[in-house]
C-alpha cells in the first residue's frame, strides 16, 4: 500500500520541514561540530591561547588508565541498569496484564516514578541511603552492616543502579504492557488447551513474541544508562569512591565544566557521539526490521 | 533548559531595571554564597549602594564555585563578563593565567588612586593571591582555614578532658581509642580531605606540596606530596580507618553532618563551619587547632587558607573600574569585616578588623573562634606555606580524592596511592603548562 503523501507543489514540503531542520542544525549539528573542532585544540579556560594539536587529546585519553576504567564502569553500569530494569518491569507488566480488579489504579501507580526527575530520584535515594542521614542506612548499621558508600565502591554502584532502575521502570513497564496486550489471546488459549502451564506458555509463546519490544527497550535502556543518569550520579556519588561510579558522561562534565579542560572533554564527547551513532545503527538495522514478524 | 530560560528572563528583567535608573553605573557581582551567606552578601551590597549614589553593586548568585566560574568564562568568551567574580582558591592559577581577562587588584587600585596598602591585610591571606613580586591580584573576601572540632559531651563520657582537644596526631589517636572504647560509633572524621590532610597538612609541617615554591615559581611546577611526612600521615589515617577510629564520610562537607548529629566525636574541617555547627549541634563543642606531629621539625608552621577571593574582570566601561575600586575600599573597612567575621565564621581579612574583634572581646565571648586566625598567623609564611598555585587544580583534587579513597578502603597503601596521585596529577600539570605557554 502506498503510504506516501504527494505534494503538488515542489517547494511546499521543504518549507514544512524547514523549522525542524533549523532546530536540528542550531541545537544538534552546530554543537556537535563545535565539539569536533574543539577536540583537536588545546586551549586555556578563557581561550586566550589556543593551540592546534591534531589528535593529541584522543591519544592522551586512550593512554589514560582512568578513562579506560571509566569505559568499564559504564559497561558494567549500563548492563546492570538495562538487565535488571527490564527483568523487573517485565515481571510487573506480566502481573499487571493478569490483574482484573483495580488494574487502572495499579498501572497508574507504577507509572508514577517516571514523573520524577532523575536528579530528584537521586536525592530521594540518597536520603534513604546516605551514611550520614539515611533512614535505611541507619537500619542497616544497627543490623551490623558496614554501610558507607563513600568508601565501599560496590555499595556506591548499587545505589546509583537502584536509583536509575527505579526511575526507568515505568517507561519499560508501559512498553511491555502494550506489547503483552498486542499478543493475540487465541495463541495463549490454544496453548492452554494443549495443556501448557503458565511458565511454559510464557517462555515459548509470550516471550518470543515480545522480543521486538524487548530488543527495542534494551537499546533504549542502554542509551538511558549512558546519557540520562548523569543527574542521579551528580546528586549522589559524584563519580566516587575512587571512580567506582564515574561513567563516561560524568567524566565529560567533570573535565569540561568543572575543570575547564575543553579540548579533553570535547574529545570525550566525540567518542560518545560515535557510540550513539553505533547504537542507532544497531537499532535501525536489526530492531526496526524484525518488528515485522 | 528551564534554568537557562529563567536566567535569561532574570537578566532581561535586570537590564530593564538598569535602564530606568539612569546615570548610575552598575557593577555585576557574581558570587557563590548560598543561604544565610548570600543574605549577608546582599546586605553588604545594599549598604554600599546606600552609602553613595554613583555606583550600584548588583550581587547575583551563580551557583557553586565551579558553576559561577564556568558562567563567567562563558560570559567572557561571549564578550560580556561581570565586573566582580568570586573565585575559589583552587581556581587561582586559571584566573592568573587568563591574560587579558582579568584586571589585577593592585593595578586597579593604583590606577583609580584608591588608598590601598597590602600590608593592612593578613599576610597568610594575601600571600596566597599575590604574584612572585608580592603584588595582590585578587581581593580577599571569604577566607577560612582548617580547625579541629570536638564533641565535649563525648569526651566527658570517655573520661577525657573536654577542654583539651588533642594537640598532636599521636594524642588524637589515643583519644580516638578511648572514645571508641566508650562506645562512640565514629571517633574521628574529616571534611575536605585533600585540603585538610594533604594541602594544609604540608604547610603546617613546612614540607613542600609541589616544586617551584608550590607552583608560585612558574608553570613548570610538579607535585611532590608523596614525601615521607605525608606518606606517614596518610598511612597513620589508614591504620586508624582499619581499627575503626577514622570514618571516611565524603569528599566535601558531608562529614560535618556526622559531627553535627553527634555520631562523630572529632572532625577536622573548615573554620567556616562554626556557625553551622553552633546552630544545629545539641551538645557542647570546642574548637582546637589542626593537630601536628611533634616529630616533624618546624611543625607547626602555619596553615593555608581556603575560601574565595574577588577577581575583577576586564571591562569596556572605565567607570566600572572606579566603582569596583571604591567598593573594595568599602569592603575592607574594619566595621564591614568585623560583621562578616562575626556572622559567618570566616576570618577577618584585615589586621584592623582583627584588632577590633579583640577589643570588643569577641574571643572571650566565643571560645575558640580565633583558632583559625591564630593558625594562619602562627609564623611568617615560608615557600612551603604561602599557599598553592597549580593549574587544573580542580582535577588534581579529584585525583587526590580518588586515590585517598582507595587508601581508606584498603585497596592501596599510602605510599602507592600518593605516588599514583602525584603521577596522575603531574600529567594534568603538563597539560596546563602546554595550554598556557
Amino acid at each position: 500500500m502506498e503510504k506516501r503523501v504527494q505534494f503538488s507543489s515542489r517547494w511546499l514540503p521543504y518549507v514544512l520541514v524547514a523549522p525542524q531542520i533549523a532546530v536540528t542544525l542550531v541545537f544538534f549539528f552546530w554543537p556537535a561540530l563545535q565539539a569536533l573542532y574543539w577536540s583537536v585544540l588545546l586551549q586555556d579556560a578563557f581561550a586566550s591561547k589556543t593551540h592546534f594539536v591534531w589528535f593529541d587529546n584522543f591519544k592522551a585519553l586512550f593512554q589514560d588508565s582512568v578513562y579506560i576504567s571509566s569505559f568499564k564502569v559504564t559497561a558494567l553500569f549500563s548492563a546492570l541498569v538495562a538487565l535488571s530494569g527490564l527483568a523487573i518491569s517485565l515481571l510487573l507488566a506480566v502481573f499487571a496484564d493478569r490483574v482484573l480488579r483495580g488494574a487502572r489504579a495499579y498501572k497508574a501507580l507504577l507509572v508514577w516514578p517516571y514523573a520524577v526527575a532523575p536528579a530528584v530520584a537521586g536525592v530521594l535515594w540518597m536520603f534513604l541511603l546516605s551514611p550520614s542521614i539515611g533512614v535505611i542506612a541507619y537500619a542497616l548499621r544497627s543490623h551490623g552492616v558496614d554501610w558507607n558508600y563513600y568508601v565501599h565502591s560496590g555499595q556506591a554502584l548499587l545505589l546509583v543502579v537502584v536509583a536509575a532502575v527505579w526511575n526507568q521502570i515505568s517507561y519499560n513497564f508501559l512498553f511491555f504492557l502494550a506489547g503483552l496486550q498486542a499478543i493475540p489471546a487465541s495463541l495463549v488459549e490454544a496453548a492452554a488447551i494443549d495443556g501448557a502451564g503458565p511458565f511454559k506458555r510464557f517462555w515459548t509463546i509470550v516471550f518470543p513474541l515480545l522480543s521486538p519490544t524487548t530488543f527495542f527497550l534494551l537499546v533504549v535502556n542502554v542509551v538511558y544508562a549512558f546519557f540520562n543518569t548523569f543527574a542521579i550520579i551528580d546528586s549522589t556519588t559524584q563519580g566516587g569512591p575512587a571512580q567506582a561510579t564515574q561513567i563516561l558522561v560524568y567524566k565529560v562534565y567533570q573535565d569540561g565544566v568543572q575543570a575547564f579542560d575543553l579540548g579533553g572533554s570535547s574529545a570525550q564527547s566525540v567518542i560518545l557521539i560515535l557510540i550513539v551513532i553505533a547504537l542507532t545503527v544497531l537499532q535501525f538495522r536489526y530492531v526496526e526490521r524484525k518488528v515485522q514478524y | 533548559m528551564s534554568k537557562k530560560g529563567m536566567t535569561i528572563a532574570l537578566l532581561a528583567a535586570g537590564m530593564l531595571a538598569a535602564g530606568s535608573a539612569q546615570a548610575v553605573t552598575e557593577i555585576q557581582w557574581w558570587h557563590s554564597m548560598g543561604g544565610a551567606l548570600g543574605d549577608k552578601v546582599n546586605e553588604i551590597a545594599q549598604k554600599f549602594n546606600a552609602s553613595q549614589s554613583e555606583y550600584k553593586v548588583v550581587p547575583v548568585y551563580k551557583g557553586q564555585y565551579d558553576e559561577s566560574m564556568t558562567a563567567a568564562i562563558a560570559a567572557y568568551r561571549a564578550g560580556n563578563p561581570p565586573g566582580i567574580l568570586q573565585v575559589f582558591e583552587v581556581g587561582t592559577a586559571t584566573m592568573m593565567a587568563a591574560h587579558g581577562a582579568i584586571m589585577p587588584v593592585y593595578k586597579l587600585m593604583a590606577e583609580q588612586h584608591e588608598k590601598f596598602n597590602p600590608k593592612d591585610y593578613l599576610p597568610a591571606v594575601t600571600s596566597y593571591f599575590s604574584d612572585t613580586h608580592g603584588n595582590l591580584l585578587s581581593m580577599p573576601f571569604n577566607s577560612s582555614t582548617q580547625v579541629l572540632y570536638i564533641n565535649k559531651d563525648a569526651f566527658e563520657k570517655a573520661g577525657l578532658n573536654p577542654n583539651q582537644p588533642p594537640k598532636t596526631w599521636p594524642e588524637l589517636v589515643k583519644d580516638a581509642e578511648k572514645l571508641k572504647a566508650a562506645g562512640v560509633p565514629c571517633a574521628f572524621t574529616t571534611g575536605w580531605q585533600s585540603w585538610v590532610q594533604l594541602e594544609s597538612f604540608s604547610a603546617w609541617h613546612n614540607v613542600p606540596f609541589a616544586t617551584l615554591q608550590n607552583g608560585f615559581g612558574g608553570l613548570g611546577t610538579r607535585l611532590e606530596f608523596n614525601g615521607p611526612v605525608q606518606v606517614m600521615h596518610i598511612q597513620n589515617l589508614a591504620n586508624m580507618a582499619k581499627k575503626g577510629l577514622f570514618t571516611y564520610a565524603g569528599r566535601k562537607d558531608e562529614p560535618t553532618g556526622k559531627f553535627q548529629s553527634g555520631e562523630c566525636a572529632m572532625e577536622t574541617t573548615s573554620s567556616g563551619s562554626y556557625a553551622n555547627i553552633k546552630a544545629t549541634a545539641k551538645f557542647a563543642f570546642a574548637v582546637g587547632p589542626l593537630p601536628y606531629y611533634p616529630s616533624v621539625k618546624g611543625a607547626p608552621q602555619n596553615t593555608i587558607i581556603g575560601g574565595a577571593t574577588l577577581w575583577v574582570m576586564t571591562q569596556k566601561n572605565p567607570d566600572v573600574y572606579k566603582g569596583i575600586a571604591k567598593f573594595f575600599t568599602f569592603l575592607s573597612s574594619p566595621e564591614i569585616q568585623l560583621d562578616w567575621h562575626k556572622s559567618t565564621g570566616y576570618v577577618p581579612i584585615t589586621l584592623a578588623a582583627y584588632e577590633l574583634a579583640k577589643k570588643e572581646g569577641l574571643y572571650q565571648e566565643r571560645a575558640g573562634f580565633d583558632t583559625a586566625i591564630k593558625e594562619l598567623t602562627n609564623k611568617p609564611p615560608t615557600p612551603n606555606s604561602r599557599g598553592l598555585r597549580l593549574g587544573n587544580f580542580v582535577q588534581i583534587r579529584n585525583v587526590i580524592d580518588e586515590e585517598l579513597e582507595s587508601v581508606w578502603s584498603g585497596q592501596k597503601t599510602a605510599k602507592q596511592a600518593l605516588d599514583e596521585a602525584v603521577k596522575r596529577g603531574n600529567e594534568l600539570l603538563v597539560r596546563f603548562q602546554k595550554a598556557n605557554e
